[in-house]
Formats: C-alpha cells, structure tokens, sequence
C-alpha cells in the first residue's frame, strides 16, 4: 500500500486541476504528522480547547434495563462544538494554517462538520465558506444559523438531490475554482487520497481513549465496538486502535431509512456495489450504468450513498461488519436514550444505539459494549419532534 | 461490413482531422453538446448540423447524476437528460447512426464510475463497433488511469488526457504517450462560460508545446466568436461546450435547438477562419 488505498479502495480520482493540491497536501500532512511541534499544539488545542479527552461513561440503566453486556457510551456528544467533528477540524485547520491558506471551504450534511469547521475559522482568523444541501438547509435550521454566527458563509446547494453528496459535489467544484488559496475541510474518512487517512489518523484520538479508558475500568479490551457510518469518519475513529485485536468486534451502523428492502435508505456497504465516486474507489449506492441513486435517512448527517475507502476494505477483509438500523429504530432509540440515560444522543448516533439495544441483551453480562456516541441531539430535537407529530414553535 | 468503416485505428480519425486543418493554416474546432438534451433525435441532428458547419470533431457529453467537473449550464442540461431515461445504449445507437454518414471522430466525455459499471472491455468494444474514437474522463487522472487504458488500447480508442493551468510540472509526464489530442484546460474551475481568462496562456503553451507531440485543443470556458479569435492561436482547436449548451438550452422547441446550434457553429467557424 502506498498509503492512497486500502486493499482495492481509495485512490485519487480527481480532475486534473486539484492533482498538484493533493501531492501538497499530501506532503504536508506527512511532514506535520511527524512534527512534534505539530502534534503538540494539536493535543493541546484537543484538549483546552475542544475539552478531549471525551468521558467514558457506564450507562448503568441501559445496562441493567437490557440485560446483557455492560454498556459504556464513549462521549463524543460533549465536545465543543457537539461532535467528533471537531477533532478532524482542528488537525484540518491547524494543517491549513500551516500552509499559509487564509480560506477553508467544507461540506456538510447534519451541519455538525460545518458548525465545527466554522469554530476553528473562527478561531484562527480564517474566511470560512460552507457548502449544505438545500433540504439539509431546512432540516438543519439551527445548524445553519450557528454557523453564519460563527462568521461563516453557508451555501446552500439546490442541485441533484439537494443533500450531503450534492454539497460534496459543491465544495469540489469550488476548491478546483479556488485551489490555490483554499483548502478544503473534507468532513469524513472519505474522498481523493490522503483525506480517508489523514480524517482516519485525526479521529484515531477516540478509539486510543476508549482502550486506555477501559483499561482502567474494567481492566480489559471491551468485546465490542459500536458506531454509526455515514462517510465513516466516527467510526473509522472508535476501530481504528482495535483492528490489531481481532477479538474486539467492529460493527457500523448505517442508515436503513424507511427500510434496506425499500428504495428509501442510506445503506451503502449492506446494499452497495464497488464504483468510483467523489475521488475514491468504495462502495456506493449505484445502477448498473453507475448512476449515483437517490438515498434516504432521517439522519442528514448519514444520508450519503457512499462509504470511506478503509472501511470498505474492512468489510472485504471481514474485520468489521456492518448493519443498519431503520429511521423508526433510530428515533425510539433517540428517545430510549433520553429517557433511559439522561442524554439526549444525535439522530445519527441514535442508529448505533439502535443496535446496542438488539445486541446488548444477546451478550454475556461480563462482556463489555462500548457505543460511539459521536454527537449531541439538540439540533435534531425539532425534526424529532415533527417526526413525532408534536408541534413544537417559538413562545 | 459494420466493422470495415472502422479498421483503421479510430484514433487515425483524430489525428486525421487536426491535419486537415493543419495543411489549411486553419485551427480545428471541436464542439460539445449533451447526449438527450433537449431530446435523443434533437442531439443527432445538432451532431450533424455542427459537423456540416465546420466541426472537426465532436464531443458527446453522457448525462451523469453528479458531474463534479461542470458548472451550472452542463449540470442542468445533465439533469434534463437524465430525466428522458438516458441510457449508454441510446448513446451507443446514436453514435453509429451518425457514424454512417460522416467521418468526423466523435468523442464521449463522461464519468470513469460510467466505463467501469458498464465494463471496460465490453465499453470500448461497443466504442469501437459504433464509430467512436475517444474518451474523455474527467476524473479519471493520469495516476489512475490503468483503470481503463488497457481495455481503451484494446479496442483502439483513444484515452485523452488533460493538463491545466496548475499542472506544471505533470504538464511533460501527462502529454507524453497521450493519444488523440491533448486537452488543454483553459482556466481553474468547472466548466462554464467565461467572460474572460486569467491564465498566462503564453507561459502556459510554452510548457506544452515543450512537452507534447500531438495535436493540442484549448477548452473550458471559450464562449463566442470574439474569445475564439483571442485564444485561437495558443493551440491547435478549440472546444466550445458550455456556450453551445446553453444557447441550445434557450431554444423553445427541438426545431430552434437545431438552428441556433447551426448559427452558433458559423459562428465560431467563420471565427476560426477569418
Ligand atoms: C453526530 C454525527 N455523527 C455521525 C455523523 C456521520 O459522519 P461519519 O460517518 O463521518 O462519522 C455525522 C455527520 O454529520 C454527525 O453529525
């Protein structure tokens, strides 16, 4: 491996304009990556900063209320900005600075990547554009106006299917306008190499926590780690420290929306086929003549036809397996959370929820569960509610 | 015999038409237009009709879900084909229909996710068998192109490559080996009309005219008589796309798709040439 695929995946299937952007980006990943100074100011930016490291938390109720295997939740949802987005972000940003661009573009989907890359534009004095799928716009009002807060632009991208994909379509063709002054915050493990890597080595943070945090509490590996996947980047994030222990079982979770034998969902490894789209070979919801479809989640933070080159290797290898969990599971599981624990979990979050719940009470009771919760539910509360049929409105 | 019109190596028909132009002092011109757009039929007369005033050769765009290299104009006449079903095979007939009457190469640009779903070898098998000379793959680099190379070489069509303003030094390994012409991408950014170019052309052509040896076209961006005249001698040809697109996309009815893409062609023809 040349450290562009993983196993057949990945690769940099770009235009020719952004092919010189990407060896210097390339290269200066690697040369920050082996800088100590680099990684200094990041872990320090981690941690007074976005409040790292995250809590592991035993979620006794859950628990003792399934009956299973012991369920520790890893607390993406409070860091700054209310996702492990901000940890791909600040590597991201402090990476950008370093090469002396002043303008950061990004994609996003639930709008939790872009309220996180506007906070470190904010940060650092940097111009920050934001490009969002013209129905995530709607359904993430609150998110969208967090970011024009933070001084960002937000575009909102009306083409295709108006949602995550269309937006990545957006800030692609903007970079390949501005490539010389701008960097793009690629928001997940996914995209032209080394992005898949280098979101894959900013996230790593959360699978290394777990494994030190358990150690300490339960003096073992746990049996089990659980995340939701959209382009995959929380998830990549929670495996990455644990695929050399083969006994600890990754599973993602992706988005089975109104159902994976409906034409309504977002579950590209459980129904994809092997394509090239947005610079990288993976899986992908596809025709036969290789026509990206339409896909569907509640979740506007999973609801991407694709999936990040490593994981797609994962599946091929068989280290990981993948599930889904419909748009009905995902919500009962947001309000069990609520309920149950106290915390009010992601709507993308609440999918890997979703499957604790089934696999938890399957489990022995000495085994260790341990849920990725890659974010906090606040901006999902409205759509929730609609979803729920309650009218919520301002005073 | 299908095959006979096709046995000289398709890319000879590229390489034929810019030495036409050549042996004339003239600049080759190379337009664009969407496969399906306003409607199939419509897309095989505007063929014609630009090829009998004065294209060299044409690209036919296959309308994609996402295609991340256009701007606004492309993308939506994409979208407007995609909704009438567009199909390779419709494409594929098409070719061959105008293959049957003209000998100007014809050239797809499209998307490699496209190539590799339909297979490679059986792609540009069905290339070959309906007349088509090349392929151009926008997001298909030159690192990545053992996607497809083999399986194009096979069957003779040609894989054209592109450089652009930011190529630099790629500019020499990207131009040498490539077949057809060399796509010469005019400004950053996606495809769309232009009101005026930012490039050093003349910086830019001193580095491919050092590292190419076939014929170059200038494209992206090139949007009436009055730019051809301006960028016409940096390369070879020009490609026009957007601005035949849209003014194609303004017409009421196929019938005035046609005529606007006849005055337009003249246009840039008579630009070319005076
Ligand atoms: C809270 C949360 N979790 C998960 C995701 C999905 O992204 P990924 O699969 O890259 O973690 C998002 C994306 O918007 C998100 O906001």
């Amino acid at each position: 491996m040349d450290g562009k695929r993983f196993g057949r995946h990945g690769g940099q299937y770009v235009p020719e304009t952004l092919m010189n952007a990407l060896g210097e980006l390339e290269q200066a990943y690697d040369e920050a990556r082996m800088d100590p100074a680099f990684q200094a100011e990041l872990t320090a930016l981690s941690k007074d900063y976005a409040g790292r490291p995250s809590l592991l938390y035993f979620a006794a109720n859950m628990t003792k209320d399934l009956g299973g295997a012991r369920i520790y939740l890893k607390r993406e949802d409070l860091n700054h900005t209310g996702s492990h987005k901000i940890n791909n972000v600040l590597g991201q940003v402090l990476l950008a600075k370093r090469m002396g661009k002043k303008r950061v573009i990004a994609e996003t989907g639930a709008g939790q990547h872009g309220v996180a890359t506007a906070t470190a534009a904010a940060l650092f004095g940097m111009e920050c554009s934001v490009y969002m799928g013209a129905e995530d716009v709607e359904r993430q009002a609150l998110n969208v106006f967090r970011m024009r807060l933070l001084g960002s632009e937000v575009h909102s991208v009306t083409s295709g299917t108006a949602t995550l994909k269309d937006a990545v379509n957006e800030a692609m063709r903007e970079w390949t306008k501005r490539v010389q002054d701008t960097f793009y915050v690629l928001g997940s493990v996914m995209g032209p190499a080394p992005y898949p890597r280098m979101v894959r080595d900013f996230q790593r943070i959360i699978g290394e926590e777990i494994k030190t945090q358990l150690m300490e509490l339960e003096g073992k590996l746990p049996d089990a780690v659980l995340a939701c996947v959209g382009g995959g980047s929380n998830a990549m994030g929670a495996f990455h420290a644990f695929i050399p222990d083969k006994s600890v079982r990754l599973i993602g979770v992706e988005a089975a929306g109104d159902g994976v034998d409906t034409d309504r969902h977002a579950a590209t490894i459980t129904k994809g086929t092997v394509g090239i789209f947005h610079g990288m070979k993976s899986y992908f919801l596809q025709d036969d003549e290789g026509q990206i479809t339409p896909v569907y989640s509640i979740s506007a933070g999973l609801d991407y036809p694709g999936i990040g080159p490593e994981h797609a290797w994962l599946h091929d290898e068989g280290r990981a397996e993948y599930v889904s969990a419909t748009d009905k599971e995902a919500v009962d599981a947001f309000c069990y959370l609520s309920r149950m624990e106290g915390i009010i979990p992601a709507i993308e979050s609440a999918h890997a929820v979703a499957h604790a719940r089934k696999i938890a009470p399957e489990m022995p009771e000495d085994s260790v569960l341990v849920v990725n919760l890659s974010g906090r539910g606040d901006k999902d509360v409205y759509q929730i509610a609609r979803y729920m049929g309650v009218d919520v409105h301002e005073g | 015999m299908k095959d006979d019109r096709n046995q000289y190596a398709s890319s000879g028909r590229i390489a034929e038409a810019f030495e036409k132009r050549k042996k004339q002092g003239r600049k080759a011109l190379i337009t664009f237009v969407t496969a399906g757009d306003p409607d199939l039929a419509a897309t095989e007369r505007i063929v014609q009709a630009m090829i009998a005033e004065g294209a060299d050769l044409v690209e036919l765009g296959i309308p994609y879900s996402d295609p991340i290299a256009e701007g606004p104009v492309i993308q939506a006449a994409n979208e407007r084909a995609l909704k009438h079903g567009i199909r390779m095979a419709h494409v594929f007939a098409l070719a061959d229909r105008v293959r049957a009457v003209t000998n100007t190469p014809l050239v797809l640009l499209l998307y490699v996710n496209v190539i590799v779903q339909y297979g490679a070898d059986r792609f540009f098998s069905d290339c070959r068998t309906s007349g088509l000379d090349g392929v151009i793959v926008p997001d298909l680099p030159y690192e990545e192109r053992g996607e497809i190379e083999e399986d194009a070489k096979r069957h003779g069509i040609a894989l054209i490559r592109m450089v652009s303003p930011v190529s630099d030094d790629r500019i020499r390994m990207v131009a040498k080996g490539a077949e057809g012409f060399l796509y010469c991408v005019s400004s950053l950014g996606v495809t769309g009309v232009r009101a005026q170019f930012d490039t050093d052309f003349d910086a830019f052509f001193k580095s491919i005219d050092a590292a190419r040896d076939i014929p170059t076209a200038l494209g992206f961006g090139i949007s009436d008589g009055a730019q051809v005249r301006a960028v016409k001698r940096y390369a070879d040809g020009v490609i026009v796309g957007s601005a035949m697109v849209r003014t194609i996309s303004e017409a009421k009815n196929p019938e005035e798709a046609v005529a606007r893409a006849i005055a337009f062609t003249r246009e840039l023809r008579s630009a070319l040439d005076d």
